[in-house]
């Protein structure tokens, strides 16, 4: 499967973004759970984009280690970016209207983590889960 | 905008999730159920998420304020249907659902509402 670039302008797009992680996630015969996981992961970080972005887009593609297959997928805007990305990551903390689990959250859902962000120059997750 | 059906069961109102859920459908679902309690005297809402195969922190806040309004205007709340990924990943995702009554299926949270059924639980 090649990377798939989604765009991320509005509630429909997060939707897509949800069906298109999924759709990897199986074809990368990640577990039912894994899968679920990572497709929730993948809703949280979607809408973080739209909501505190201000819109930007996905990038879903399946990856290699060895024998073992996983799927990656990148969140990328052009928004504000986040001056304190540790607070950001702290449960419960929001500058929205969310219940601040979004960022922690998917954290904690999939198995590689990283953050890329400075304020006024966007922000760019991105995530792995592994089969097992 | 798709908005989701709201079915009137006797005293019962009953929602069956069967699409893709967006935003902005969920945040119509909350308002046109307040409207339907008051409007019905329903005593009771049953929302069926068994097509659902992810429940996100949007959606359980959604679910969290549902069962909080319906309290408000004296109807009972339960979720029926969530599937075993879907507890776990939202366990993981810290999303506890205090205050929401749950059962397993329809049928289960129809009983749990009827008079007879230990709606008083």
């Amino acid at each position: 499967m090649t990377a798939q670039e989604l765009p991320i302008s509005g509630d429909a797009d997060v939707v897509r973004v949800r069906q298109a992680v999924r759709a990897a996630a199986v074809e990368a015969k990640l577990s039912l759970v894994d899968q679920t996981k990572l497709v929730t992961a993948a809703s949280e970080l979607a809408r973080n984009t739209l909501t505190y972005g201000g819109g930007g887009g996905a990038v879903v593609e399946q990856v290699t280690k060895g024998l073992r297959k996983g799927v990656k997928a990148v969140f990328h805007d052009k928004g504000p970016g986040i001056a304190d990305v540790a607070q950001a990551l702290t449960d419960g903390f929001t500058s929205g209207s969310g219940m601040g689990l979004g960022l922690g959250g998917a954290r904690r859902l999939v198995d590689e983590f990283a953050i890329e962000t400075a304020p006024g120059d966007g922000t760019t997750v991105t995530v792995v889960k592994w089969a097992r | 905008m798709e908005r989701l059906p709201i079915l009137k069961i006797g005293q019962m109102l009953l929602v069956s999730i069967q699409v893709d859920l967006r935003d902005d459908m969920v945040v119509a679902l909350q308002e046109d159920l307040a409207e339907r309690i008051v409007e019905t005297g329903a005593r009771g809402v049953v929302i069926d998420i068994t097509a659902l195969d992810i429940v996100d922190s949007f959606t359980g806040r959604m679910l969290a304020t549902i069962a909080a309004l319906s309290r408000v205007l004296d109807a009972e709340t339960v979720v029926v249907g969530m599937r075993p990924a879907v507890a776990i990943t939202l366990v993981e995702l810290g999303l506890s659902l205090d205050g929401i009554k749950t059962a397993l299926d329809v049928e289960r949270g129809i009983r749990l509402l009827s008079p007879a059924g230990g709606a008083a639980r």
